[in-house]
């Protein structure tokens, strides 16, 4: 048993020295051997400072070696990682960092404004990529000097119980939480694809999804535990979908791994008629409903890997149910597919409004037990208590998501019944951006509603009413907005309203307004 | 295509796939639209391919980086001096 993630890399470090870990952005290639020493460096340098075990530190990079080596070097100094996105509005970041108290930060210099207020001797700081050095935060560190400043081994007490990395997702009161996963949580995860997905040292997978989106946890840890290749997938490649094709066909990548939202970016922009993918063989997708009709038209381009749709909430460790799709999608399918049967290490069942385990074919609430449920969120006590229950003497998590079972195909996703969505596999707690908006000084009352969308998911509209005697514009409150939550929250529309209207309990009437936003 | 021209083929295209409400005053040359939040990636890949097929140029990650390719003015001037870099060779016919 995995006692800390690091292990993974250090065991292909003894194992695959010479062969390539990472392919970043640019090309640039690292061994195992390489990375395994820089991420010892970084360990170090944190340990000299005092940071180890039960303490965070941040990651706010772009995609990219450094990255990796910070994600490594933190785990390795025994403290826990809590990766940010480095291109979200700097406020939230910012309240992200101030939440868990992060102990030290590894920071990109175009982003040094997510740096929280407070004490240097209380918050360490490596800055990565070019500095002015009188601009930077007094006491930083430059990232290649850390990386040359080992000042003291670190020693980590590989207590699979121990934090392994802290991910902040939408919050409904408004402000993110994070989701504590431990290394055994994770270990159990990733030893489960080992063996399910059968990677090897040959194996050259795509790193698509950012590192504070959980999908990662699978590329990162699979690949760096087997010996294989990462091709690390910045954001501008990332959606620009001509050159992700070529891309595939180029490094001859033989595991894809990404939210449907970038699949059906290829299948739409992609022209992957041009582009031959014959060295892929296995596509894992997972974060959201892949509508079928794109998965239709990606079967046709890719007809030869092995496709897998993976289901499963952040606090579960990335996937708690799957499932293996035919290799051609019939004509007339119409309905999505399945999200299969629970994994080998986590164990489901479906509860009904009266607590009662559904039968096959009832809808109900699906609850995950097994080790990779996680612990809790991150000081938030009543949340926690929300979270579980205690059945059959084990703790279930409440995923909150509907389902219906079915004797052959396993678990059918069918909804929610909360105001929490999905958009390009991204979270969304709708309260989240209703909370956004209330800071505006020009607005009286917003309310945010989402429509489902057969090829984004959701879509998204706030109902918004300006004070009196003010103008405001879609582009302003997008601006606005872009400013308060990550791109992907922003509203697809506004719609300018005198008075919101009201149920007879004087709440905002939200099927009103969910009736009104759909476009005649 | 002039740059005029291409210009308001932009922005009549950013107008009618994402701002319904708003019209070509709003939206002035020189407006950050993806650092400012109002072009996210899906979006500009619309965007993108949209110049592709309508304006006839191929443009790859560099062209479309964010630091180059966020208003307006600078979409047109990438659009040009690919147009430029064509010039003297046969044209292609556009994607379709």
């Amino acid at each position: 048993m995995t006692q800390n993630l690091a292990e993974y890399l250090e065991q292909s470090a003894v194992r695959y020295p010479s062969r390539n870990a990472l392919v970043d952005p640019a090309g640039r290639a690292v061994t195992y051997r390489e990375l395994n020493a820089q991420a010892d460096a970084l360990a170090g340098f944190l340990a000299g400072r005092g940071i180890g075990r039960g303490d965070r530190v941040g990651v706010v990079l772009p995609k990219g070696i450094p990255a990796v080596v910070s994600l490594f070097g933190i785990l390795k100094a025994g403290a826990a990682y809590v990766p940010v996105d480095w291109t979200a509005p700097a406020g939230r970041s910012r309240r992200i960092l101030d939440d868990c108290q992060v102990r030290g930060l590894v920071v990109d210099s175009r982003v040094l404004d997510v740096v929280p207020e407070g004490p240097a001797d209380v918050l360490d700081v490596i800055v990565c990529g070019s500095i002015d050095e009188t601009g930077a935060r007094p006491g930083s560190t430059p990232y290649h000097l850390a990386l040359g400043r080992a000042e003291k081994a670190p020693t980590r007490a590989d207590d699979p119980g121990d934090l392994a990395y802290v991910l902040y997702t939408s919050g409904s009161t408004g402000a993110p939480k994070g989701v504590m996963i431990s290394h055994g949580n994770a270990a159990s995860f990733i030893d489960w694809c080992a063996s399910e997905f059968a990677f090897r040292p040959e194996d050259r997978v795509s790193s698509n999804a950012p590192f504070h989106f959980d999908l990662s946890v699978l590329d990162l840890y699979v690949t760096i535990g087997h010996g294989a290749t990462l091709y690390l997938i910045s954001e501008d490649l990332g959606r620009n979908a001509v050159e992700l094709a070529r891309y595939v066909a180029a490094h001859q990548l033989t595991v894809w791994t990404s939210t449907p939202s970038v699949l059906m970016l290829l299948v739409q922009f992609g022209r992957l008629h041009e582009h031959d993918a014959i060295s892929l063989r296995l596509v894992l997708f997972g974060g959201e409903v892949f509508p079928i009709r794109f998965l239709r038209e990606l079967r046709r381009r890719w007809s030869s890997p092995v496709f897998y749709n993976l289901y499963g909430p952040t606090e579960i460790t990335t996937a708690c149910t799957y499932a293996r799709l035919p290799t051609a999608i019939p004509d007339d399918r119409e309905a999505p597919y399945p999200i299969g049967f629970p994994c080998s290490h986590c164990q489901a069942i479906v509860l009904s409004e009266d607590g009662c385990e559904a039968g096959a074919g009832e809808e109900g609430l699906l609850f995950i037990s097994g080790p990779s449920v996680f612990s809790g969120y991150w000081n938030r006590p009543s949340e926690n208590a929300a979270a579980f229950i205690e059945r059959r003497g084990a703790r279930w998590y409440n995923t909150g998501d509907v389902v219906r079972r079915d004797p052959a195909d396993g678990f059918v996703y069918v909804g929610r019944r909360d105001r929490m969505v999905k958009r390009r596999g991204f979270r969304i707690e709708l309260g989240e951006i209703e909370s956004a908006l209330h800071a505006h000084p020009d607005l009286q009352e917003a309310a945010v509603v989402a429509i489902p969308d057969e090829d984004a998911g959701s879509r998204i509209v706030a109902h918004v009413v300006p004070g009196r005697g003010e103008r405001l514009s879609t582009l302003a409150l997008k601006a606005f907005c872009a400013t308060r939550v990550p791109s992907y929250m922003s509203p697809d529309r506004f719609v300018f309203q005198d008075r919101l209207p009201r149920t007879s309990t004087d709440k905002v009437d939200y099927q009103a307004l969910q009736r009104a936003s759909i476009p005649a | 295509m002039d740059e005029v021209r291409v210009r308001e083929a932009i922005r009549q295209f950013i107008l009618t796939s994402h701002l319904h409400d708003e019209t070509a005053e709003d939206l002035p040359d020189d407006l950050p639209l993806r650092t400012s939040g109002i072009l996210d990636s899906f979006a500009t890949m619309g965007l993108v391919t949209f110049i592709e097929q309508e304006l006839g140029v191929e443009l790859d990650v560099y062209d479309t980086s964010v630091e180059r390719f966020n208003r307006i003015d600078e979409m047109a001037a990438v659009v040009l001096r690919k147009q430029g870099d064509r010039a003297g060779v046969p044209l292609a016919a556009p994607h379709r």
